[in-house]
């Protein structure tokens, strides 16, 4: 533990910057979400109007944009279960260490085949 | 979620919530002890058990849109209708809709209690946030409901014979 004050950090470890990583993570796929509520909307108006939207979606650029959004996903999604964990589990306190590493290791084990199955597809492989 | 505590350098005291004072001010029932109402109690709890939902939901929805065959490729009006036509899907995609809105809505209020520091702009900001919510989760609702395969001429599902 410092015995000094660093700044605003709140102890400036890796228990705050998973915080603000959920935090920002979040805010994220919420702004995602509302787009992509709308743009889904469009099989509504017509099968066109939708396919010309959708198509935005295989663009390279929109496409590595994807991968990024599914990286915060995943973060969110497994950061929250560590969540849950410390505040229900009677260890989970004891353990958060471990679960910090555990978020880490699911988050590569589901990103990585991810990332070479969607590239691949973008980028047509 | 709660905020990391103010350090005591920077602060020599510690503000009131900014959530409750709502809910301080309500008369009627449903109060505990302390005279405040459990909607923030009751908040905490939604966003841990939706939260497991949407694990499910969300990384379904991903595999089987982005892992699963042409992945990113394959989507069109026609893979949606064929999805669709499976009333397992319009139930999966409507509990989505709803339950990411009220996480992400609530997320949202939450950042907004801690962020926005003058009643004036806490309150337009949380309306604002209330009015788009309420958009997306009605006009995504009816588009669920009142989904029509048939719009595609060339539609290869049997309802559209």
């Amino acid at each position: 533990m410092p015995s000094k004050p660093a700044g605003t950090l709140y102890r400036g470890r890796e228990g705050m910057w998973s915080w603000v990583a959920h935090r920002i993570t979040g805010v994220g796929i919420f702004f995602f979400l509302l787009v992509h509520v709308l743009d889904t909307a469009l099989v509504r108006v017509s099968p066109e109007a939708y396919n010309e939207v959708i198509g935005t979606y295989k663009n390279p650029i929109v496409g590595l944009l994807e991968v990024g959004l599914v990286a915060a996903i995943l973060f969110h999604a497994f950061n929250g279960i560590r969540l849950i964990l410390v505040d229900f589990w009677a260890k989970g306190p004891r353990y958060q260490r471990q679960l910090m590493i555990g978020v880490g290791v699911i988050w590569v084990v589901l990103f990585v085949p991810f990332v070479i199955r969607h590239l691949s597809h973008v980028f047509g492989g | 979620m709660p905020s990391p505590p103010h350090h005591p350098g920077r602060m020599s005291e510690i503000a009131a919530p900014r959530s409750s004072s709502r809910s301080r001010n309500l008369k009627g029932g449903g109060r505990n002890r302390s005279g405040q109402t459990n909607f923030e109690l009751y908040s905490w709890l939604f966003m841990r058990l939706s939260g497991l939902a949407l694990v499910v939901l969300v990384l379904g929805h991903l595999f089987v849109n982005l892992m699963l065959g042409g992945g990113i490729t394959a989507l069109d009006f026609a893979f949606v209708a064929g999805k669709w036509a499976n009333p397992l899907w319009q139930v999966w995609d409507l509990l989505m809709l709803w339950l990411a809105m009220l996480h992400g809505t609530n997320g949202l209020r939450t950042i907004i209690n801690d962020y926005a520091e003058k009643d004036q702009t806490r309150f337009w900001l949380k309306a604002l946030l209330i009015t788009a919510s309420i958009v997306v989760v009605v006009l995504g609702t009816l588009v669920i409901f009142t989904f029509d395969p048939c719009l595609d001429p060339s539609s290869t599902l049997s309802v559209c014979k």
